[in-house]
């Protein structure tokens, strides 16, 4: 707990947008005001009120008063300060067993990355057993062998807290190991205890603190209990469950006895349980980006150039966008008035580079925009289809077809290529099976794939990436889309494999209407595949260029020369000599 | 072949046990000069990276040897290999898995420079000058990586390998996660240091045109053999393996390269 209010203190009074900077939430600081108020109540009654919770008196078993709140017991004790004072030891007790657990816990987890390979495999395998195991119970068997006792019931309930922490801290830190500052501080030659100290506790830190509030609150829930059915804190100690114990003769007599520690219980754990969820929700970026902190940007204008500018009235192009806007919730526009046609069988280049707001403008024509992005225009048409009204997914998936970035996750792994890859023509073709399979075996083998039906019947995992590549094309086909949108098709594969992609997309414009707007960072690949290029630059299109133009150089605008300048190209080919 | 700089000799390496073992490197032997740069080229799965690893001891190899200045680094003591690994510092690819969100770049350097105490204050003129290598300001120093561009940090991370003055630097695809104009700048970066340090590197890229830019002479590799080497010149111009000329042929974008796209189209 001293972490978490350390940890409180120092957060910021302004937002800063640092990562790892604790951010306030409803339910964090009712949580530690909870906590805190209750802690600091007990701790003084535990001072000053001993006399009253302990001290025998004649006032026995009175009622609530003025004087006594809660009454007193069969001793003549006052029963609001046993409470307090009990409640003291519970959350000593459950801040020493939250302590012993996440120490042990921790250290258990992260050691187990730093030994050598079968000793992590074997005692991964025994946390995941032990976890396997309730916490209660376990902390039950052993609070009955250890036998009955303050200091045994903070050890059963820490040991049997301990599995959860270490199987948390290892897996963290299993994701943590796999990132190259460790390998590099590794062969730098920093001793362990450091690596462990300067680069895996810090980059666990929030959900380990959120582990920490749960430990806190399952512990003391557990050590009540365990007191209250008399295998924890005995006589003349007293915990709160050892305080609803004693009331539970007399509950029919004297109900008011057991208010006191029932309450207190409640408040405590409820207390930590909130820091837990604050915590939990404060580390975890999209829930704090919620509200927007600027005012929609109501004043932007909406740009209306290409309306002024002679347009060809009413292109035939199959795809037809006009001032295209993408904006974040809090209306910050990321792709400002974009406006471009594509025609049938033209590939259309969009190149720039991250940030530039390419991808957006792609995805905004399939309707995939990432959530919290909207899309306006005042045209947005592909083969008719307007997609700023109400489209049918089977309409949409009639009109355009998507090729991604990476072949290694565009496909489940656990389901066979055949059915995957024949899904469009099942589902929105009403094709049966068979018909799919001859279909999308013809495809397969137009975009040469050797052998369609062993493909067909693989895993993803059994494809090499540019064979799941060529795989996405076929099925993009299947759906005789108007519009195949390729974003970044060749850049998670080798030059070869890229070069095979590449030559099946221009077969596929030399051999049928669909338009295709391929999208790169790779100048290089889009001048050698694109009938016409647009390049992009913070939402903005810069330059719009002719293939041709591209190639031989001919560019006006200072950024797309810069890119043209940036690429690296072979000076020495074979057989252009030396 | 010189005895100063680093080599590999038939070096071989396999994962795996018994009949379900892969052979990643088989018998690969690579000399990289002192004050040389070396571009190994290989397509994914070729052993490129394998061979970094192997270089610096992640993975283990089976057979064949690594040499420092004409010296076995295989047989070294604790004291000596960690003095080894001084000597040659490996620039990750990926700039944002290189650098630890929660250590300031002046604590990251520090830590190069000191692995066991990692005091900053102690080595404030050492990281101030790396980081001027670099073009980066000093108080660069007292900030986090997140506040820093990928291009930004991957020269921290080149700063990082270049503080201990190492003789040799492996550089593992460092462009290869970056935009073509930060990478343009990241290369030029690399070439002014080349220049000034006299550095001795192994440069490992996909990109063959990257490798031109930036190497003396180049390795190709391909599933685990050595296809090809020599100098950029001679093996760009002339390439001697099928192999070299259809990853040669597969770059895109060439102004004059009729002939060689419809030999690439041969390929599968």
């Amino acid at each position: 707990m001293a972490e978490l209010t350390q940890q409180a203190g120092t957060a910021p009074a302004t937002p800063v947008s640092r990562p790892g900077r604790l951010r306030w939430n409803a339910a964090l600081i009712a949580g530690t005001v909870l906590l805190v108020v209750t802690g600091v109540v007990v701790t003084i009654a535990a001072l000053t009120m001993l006399e009253s919770a302990e001290g025998l008196s004649p006032d026995i078993a009175q009622p609530a008063s003025a004087a006594h709140w809660l009454g007193t017991d069969d001793f003549g004790r006052d029963l609001f300060a046993r409470a307090l004072v009990g409640a003291q030891a519970s959350l000593l007790m459950a801040l020493a067993a939250t302590a012993i657990s996440m120490t042990a816990g921790v250290l258990i987890g992260t050691a187990i990355w730093t030994a050598p390979r079968r000793v992590r495999e074997f005692a991964l395998r025994i946390v995941e057993i032990t976890v396997s195991y309730p916490e209660l119970l376990v902390a039950v068997v052993l609070a009955a062998i250890l036998g009955a006792g303050r200091w045994q019931l903070v050890v059963a309930v820490a040991l049997a807290n301990i599995p959860a922490t270490a199987r948390l801290a290892a897996n963290l830190s299993g994701s943590i190991h796999q990132r190259d500052f460790v390998t590099t501080a590794r062969l730098t030659g920093v001793p362990r205890r450091a690596l462990i100290s300067r680069h895996l506790l810090p980059n666990m830190a929030e959900p380990l603190l959120i582990q920490v509030a749960a430990a806190f609150s399952t512990g003391l829930v557990a050590m009540s209990a365990l007191s209250f059915v008399g295998l924890g804190v005995q006589t003349p100690d007293y915990d709160l469950g050892r305080l609803l114990a004693d009331a539970l003769p007399a509950i029919y007599s004297r109900p008011i006895e057991v208010v006191g520690p029932t309450l207190l219980i409640l408040v405590l754990s409820i207390g930590a349980m909130l820091i837990g969820d604050g915590l939990a929700a404060a580390a975890d970026p999209r829930v704090n980006r919620t509200a927007p902190r600027t005012p929609p940007a109501t004043t932007e204008p909406r740009q209306r150039d290409s309306a002024d500018a002679p347009e060809p009235a009413e292109s035939s192009a199959p795809v037809q966008v006009r001032d295209l806007v993408v904006r974040r919730a809090d209306g910050t526009p990321l792709v400002h008035g974009v406006s471009f046609d594509i025609g049938r069988g033209e590939i259309l280049g969009v190149v720039g580079e991250s940030g530039s707001g390419k991808s957006l403008t792609a995805l905004s024509l399939s309707r995939l925009l990432p959530e919290g992005l909207t899309a306006e225009a005042s045209r947005l048409r592909v083969a008719g289809v307007d997609l700023l009204g109400r489209t049918t997914r089977r309409e949409l998936a009639d009109a355009v077809a998507m090729i991604y970035q990476d072949p290694g996750t565009t496909f489940n792994p656990a389901l066979r290529m055949g059915s995957q890859l024949t899904e469009v023509l099942r589902v929105h073709r009403g094709k049966s099976a068979r018909e799919a399979r001859e279909i999308i075996t013809g495809l397969l083998e137009d975009v040469h794939i050797v052998d369609p039906p062993r493909l067909l019947r693989s895993h993803p995992y059994e494809l090499s990436g540019g064979m799941r590549q060529r795989a996405m094309i076929a099925a993009a086909l299947a759906a005789e889309p108007s519009l195949l949108i390729a974003d970044e098709p060749t850049t998670a594969l080798d030059v070869t494999v890229a070069a095979g992609i590449l030559r099946e997309l221009e077969r596929i414009r030399d051999e049928t209407d669909t338009a295709t707007l391929f999208i790169s960072h790779d100048l290089g690949v889009v001048e050698e595949l694109c009938d016409r290029v647009l390049v992009m630059k913070d939402g903005v299109i810069v330059e719009e260029l002719s293939a041709e133009q591209l190639r031989s150089g001919e560019v006006t605008d200072p950024y797309t020369r810069m890119l043209l300048e940036s690429v690296p190209r072979l000076s020495t080919t074979p057989g252009a000599g030396a | 072949m010189t005895a100063e700089g680093l080599s590999v000799e038939e070096l071989t390496v396999r994962f795996g046990r018994g009949a379900r073992a892969t052979t990643a490197l088989d018998g690969v032997s690579v000399a990289v000069p002192a004050g040389h740069t070396v571009g190994l080229v290989g397509e994914s799965g070729s052993g490129k990276s394998t061979l970094a690893k192997a270089i610096l001891g992640i993975v283990p190899t089976e057979s064949g040897r690594v040499l420092l200045d004409g010296t076995d680094v295989s047989g070294l003591g604790r004291q000596e290999r960690r003095a080894f690994l001084r000597r040659v510092q490996l620039i990750p690819q990926d700039p944002y898995s290189s650098l630890n969100p929660r250590r300031t770049i002046g604590q990251t350097l520090a830590e190069a420079l000191d692995p066991a105490r990692a005091r900053v204050g102690r080595h404030t003129d050492a990281i101030h000058a790396a980081l001027e290598d670099v073009a980066l300001p000093a108080d660069a120093a007292h900030r986090y990586p997140h506040e820093f561009s990928g291009g930004q940090r991957q020269r921290i991370a080149i700063a990082r390998a270049l503080v201990t003055r190492p003789e040799v630097v492996i550089a593992d695809e460092i462009t290869s996660a970056l935009d073509v104009s930060v990478q343009a700048e990241v290369l030029s970066l690399l070439a002014r240091l080349r220049q000034e340090r006299d550095l001795t590197m192994l440069f490992i890229s996909h990109n063959l045109a990257v490798v031109e830019q930036v190497s003396d002479e180049v390795v190709v590799l391909h599933h685990g053999h050595v296809v090809e080497s020599g100098t950029v010149g001679d093996v760009f111009a002339d390439p001697a393996s099928d192999y070299t000329r259809s990853l040669l042929a597969a770059v895109p974008g060439r102004r004059d390269s009729p002939a060689s796209a419809k030999k690439g189209a041969a390929l599968r």
